[in-house]
């Protein structure tokens, strides 16, 4: 760094707050630079350039010294860097027609020329920046002088006297609008704003229905049929020739209706005689009963997982674990769908089953609490 | 005036009508200091306006609509399948729109640097300290920004109503209505009724297009005006001060050089939504909600709250037949809330504390605010814990441990990698202060090994040149204005007496615990004040800011 043995320049004064001022690499206090110009003291050759450029002074008095250097330091390598430069955007400029081009080249409608076309049109995008950008950077870094300059900070705080000056104006303000004055006037005004104010979250009321009830019921009722999820076929027992996966199920007539499964979708699962365990009274902590209300050793719980509802989609046939995928709650089939590892508080609740006239799964009733995650009103419905 | 005559001719006819010249030659000479992480809010700033350039170009062909349609378009594996038709109109975009899935590749990949450059930049001003006065309002707008790219992210990538999000937006809605009293009434009011209905889509779009880009657009707007305002902070260096800018012009320099970083940002975006697929909305299906895949993962910046589901125990409270669902509402809500309420709060305490009211223009190296640089990546090592508990399922099976055993560590870990984080920092910082010093005192190692007349060996050593000093020599403290801090250990000021007060002096040796920089600590032995000698705490309360003076009597003011 040679620029601390540039030349003094006119002015010699103290630094003003926000004046620009060429950077103090001196030994003194950095705060009181003497210095108006000064940065790198230019070559031979760049000295006559500049003296002799015309208009270098851009709109100001011509006697107005220059405070950017007009040159870089180095001229042949500024050089080199202008073809590198002008390399790059000659790149830019054929990446760019060539992304104009792909669009027209390349056609869509199937995966295989979707792929294609994604290629050449990012492809090309992609270089075209990216040469822009290099080349823009070479540009800065070498043919641009390499200039630092210094520029005063000055304290956040106005002076006292603006501080005062404007606590006067607002007083006068506030004394000439009367809001001071008549108190009738400012609590008529305020009041009256209020309703506006609330008006807006009234207007929101009707985004939704109010819950009520909803959520403590499902379509499922006596006699409803259990449907094969996807094929769409009714269930009888003796399908099952032996204990082994689940099987998704959703109420007769509500096959295609989301809004409907999102709370009433189940899972059954066959097991061997004596696999499943029925408790007559309830578990000591949580309060729960496991009820018998399987036919022929299959279970039907709900697939809404207890935690935030997500489907509880996986079952290890081995352990008879159901695992809810999203944050990893696991129900033991076998015993009520009780929790053993993870958030959920409360285990799937289990379908009343029976058989119809006809010999197929039906429901016994809805489901005796509600499904899926806890909400306030939720309460005891155990 | 050599300058193109056309232009000089543009710029009187704007300057007699606007009379600009003087205010845009200031705004042209604007200093703007160099550091490679003064980048990162940039990158931020420029994924931003790529978001509004190719979401703009999605939604001229996207259908934010969950009228059920039967899709018969291009992608021949979902031929007749039933679905919203918001996701029909994403298979469009996808495969029957020239460039559109590169614009949808473009738009995810530009959000995920987002919301990671924001990280990035907060990070960097956290730990450089660039927040302190008087910065904090920039500070507090960076963290509504913050909180609005979260929601901005989830709205966005649950728009196209493919499997994957619609398991995150169940998740959403589970969450919402576990809230104690409003929740079910938010989720009815969100969702237009029951989960899922037929307007949330429609909601989220108008959220996600109009509102919260505006909100964007307004606090970017404040945080860029109040930054060019206050000025940039600088890193330490030479002829550089608290009262001064060093750097280059923004004319026509920072122009340049913002300019190409515009086309980096842009490049790198370009490239990876060209080599990299992003949400194959395709390959997961319509949305169906008895349907999930294993292993389903959110966006990376939702991940640690994944992680802080899958980590709760299951606690639920029945109080008065009203359900308490601790086991989502607190990790839904706690360490968004705590961590955000903490960034939010600390500039004010850390003022408080050190009783520090100046203004801040030079920025720390890290290493020399121990404390905050601890406590700061405690705060990562926390979100860490969060974000990788948040794939334990692909943990798990990458690394073959089981699943269980690494949600019970991550249960423990939370608590206890944040405090092992703290003090393991800490230790480093002061060993970095130490060494720091040593250059500063004895030069740099040169290799040079010379013979003693004696016969001994020495090793020549360079001093630092001015460069180097200026960077790593910790400027002495200023002294503080009077009144804020007991100096006389035998009279606590105002400030700190009662139990407030000591508390605040007690927090005060900790926050300013540094190795000395004057000659007195050329030892190398840190503050005495750290560590088990409990008593000694309250007693040489205030002596930390005078670093020099840390070595008087300490037994001085227990009765006080």
């Amino acid at each position: 760094m040679s620029d601390s043995t540039a030349g003094h320049g006119p002015g010699d004064q103290e630094p003003e707050a926000g004046q620009i001022l060429p950077t103090e690499t001196g030994d003194e206090l950095p705060a009181r630079p003497h210095r108006v110009i000064g940065t790198p003291p230019p070559a031979e050759s760049r000295m006559l350039l500049a003296e002799t450029a015309p208009g270098s002074s851009a709109g100001l008095p011509v006697e107005r010294p220059r405070e950017l250097p007009a040159d870089p330091e180095d001229l042949d390598d500024a050089k080199r860097a202008e073809r590198i430069v002008a390399t790059c955007f000659i790149i830019a400029m054929l990446a760019g027609f060539g992304f104009i081009a792909s669009y027209f080249i390349f056609p869509v409608h199937s995966v295989v020329r979707v792929e294609h076309s994604n290629l050449a049109l990012g492809a090309t995008m992609g270089l075209t920046f990216l040469f822009l950008g290099v080349g823009a950077t070479i540009w800065v870094r070498r043919l641009m002088p390499h200039v630092e300059m210094t520029e005063m900070r000055h304290p956040q705080r106005s002076e006292p006297e603006a501080r005062e000056a404007f606590a006067e104006t607002f007083k006068e303000g506030a004394d000439a609008s009367q809001f001071v004055k008549r108190p009738i006037l400012r609590r008529t005004l305020i009041a009256a704003t209020l309703p506006v104010a609330v008006a807006p979250i009234v207007l929101l009321r009707d985004l939704g229905p109010l819950p009520g009830t909803s959520l403590d019921h499902t379509v499922w009722r006596k006699g409803l049929r259990l449907l094969n999820y996807g094929a769409n076929t009714p269930i009888r027992p003796g399908d099952f020739s032996s204990p082994g996966g689940m099987i998704t199920v959703v109420p007769d007539g509500y096959q295609d209706d989301f809004n409907q499964l999102a709370k009433a979708a189940c899972i059954i699962i066959k097991f061997a005689p004596d696999q499943v365990v029925y408790t007559d009274k309830p578990y000591p902590v949580s309060g729960y009963t496991v009820r018998n209300w399987t036919v022929d050793n299959i279970v039907c719980y709900s697939k809404i997982c207890t935690h935030v509802g997500c489907p509880a989609a996986l079952y290890e046939e081995t352990t008879h674990h159901i695992l809810c995928p999203c944050h990893q709650s696991t129900f033991d089939a076998t015993e009520g769908a009780k929790v053993i590892f993870g958030p959920a508080t409360r285990p799937l609740p289990q379908l009343p089953m029976t058989v119809d006239a006809e010999g197929y799964l039906v429901a016994r009733s809805d489901f005796t609490e509600p499904v899926g995650p806890s909400f306030w009103e939720r309460g005891n419905s155990i | 005036m050599s300058v193109d005559k056309a232009l000089s001719g543009t710029g009187s006819w704007l300057d007699d009508r606007l009379g600009a010249a003087k205010g845009v030659r200031t705004l042209f000479r604007k200093i703007f200091p160099d550091h490679w992480t003064f980048l990162l809010g940039e990158i931020a700033l420029y994924c931003f306006i790529i978001l509004i350039l190719s979401g703009t170009f999605l939604a001229l062909f996207f259908k934010p609509s969950m009228t059920d349609v039967i899709y018969h378009g291009s992608y021949l594996k979902l031929d007749g399948v039933h679905m919203s038709e918001a996701y029909a109109s994403t298979l469009n975009i996808s495969f029957d729109v020239r460039g559109g899935l590169l614009m949808r590749q473009i738009h995810h990949w530009a959000a995920d640097l987002f919301v990671a450059a924001i990280l990035a930049h907060m990070l960097r001003i956290f730990f450089t300290g660039a927040y302190r006065k008087p910065r904090e309002l920039n500070w507090l707008i960076g963290l509504v920004l913050f909180t609005l790219s979260l929601l901005e992210g989830l709205f966005g990538y649950s728009l196209p109503d493919d499997l994957l999000s619609g398991a995150g937006l169940r998740i959403t809605q589970g969450v919402l209505q576990s809230i104690p009293i409003v929740g079910t009434y938010l989720s009815f009011f969100l969702f237009g009724g029951q989960y899922p209905g037929t307007d949330i889509i429609p909601r989220m779009y108008i959220l996600h297009v109009l509102l919260i880009p505006g909100l964007f657009m307004a606090l970017i707007g404040a945080h860029l005006f109040i930054m060019f305002h206050q000025k940039h902070t600088q890193m330490p260096g030479k002829g550089r001060t608290n009262d001064n800018v060093v750097g280059a012009p923004t004319y026509p320099f920072f122009m340049a050089k913002t300019g190409a970083f515009f086309f980096f940002t842009f490049a790198i975006v370009a490239l990876a939504a060209t080599f990299a697929q992003v949400n194959p909305i395709w390959l997961y299906g319509p949305y169906n909600p008895l349907a999930i895949s294993a292993g389903s993962q959110p966006d990376f910046y939702m991940g640690f709250l994944e992680g802080s589901l899958r980590m709760m125990p299951a606690w639920q409270w029945v109080v008065f037949n009203h359900t308490f669902a601790f086991n989502v509402f607190i990790p839904a809500l706690l360490p968004l809330g705590l961590v955000m309420t903490l960034l939010g709060v600390w500039p004010f305490l850390e003022q408080w504390i050190t009783g520090d009211k100046r203004e801040h223009h030079l920025n720390d190296r890290p290493r020399n605010a121990p404390t905050r640089t601890g406590l700061g990546i405690a705060g990562i090592s926390f979100y860490g814990v969060l974000w990788l508990e948040g794939s334990n399922d692909v943990l798990a099976d990458h690394f073959n441990v089981p699943l269980y055993t690494i949600t019970e560590i991550a249960r423990v870990a939370v608590f206890v990698v944040p405090v092992l984080a703290y003090i393991i920092t800490k230790r480093i910082c002061l060993g970095l202060q130490r060494m720091d010093l040593h250059l500063l005192e004895h030069g740099v190692e040169t290799g040079i090994i010379r013979q003693l007349p004696s016969g001994g060996f020495v090793e020549e050593t360079r001093p630092l040149d001015e460069e180097m000093r200026a960077k790593i020599a910790r400027p002495e403290p200023l002294a503080l204005p009077p009144g804020e801090i007991a100096v006389d250990a035998d009279v606590p000021s105002p400030g700190m007496r009662g139990n407030l007060g000591r508390a605040k002096a007690r927090m005060n040796k900790i926050v300013n615990e540094s190795v000395p920089m004057n000659g007195h600590g050329a030892n190398g032995h840190g503050p005495d004040g750290h560590g088990p000698n409990g008593h000694g705490a309250s007693a040489d309360e205030g002596h930390a800011i005078v670093a020099a003076s840390s070595e008087e009597s300490t037994e001085a003011d227990d009765q006080s």
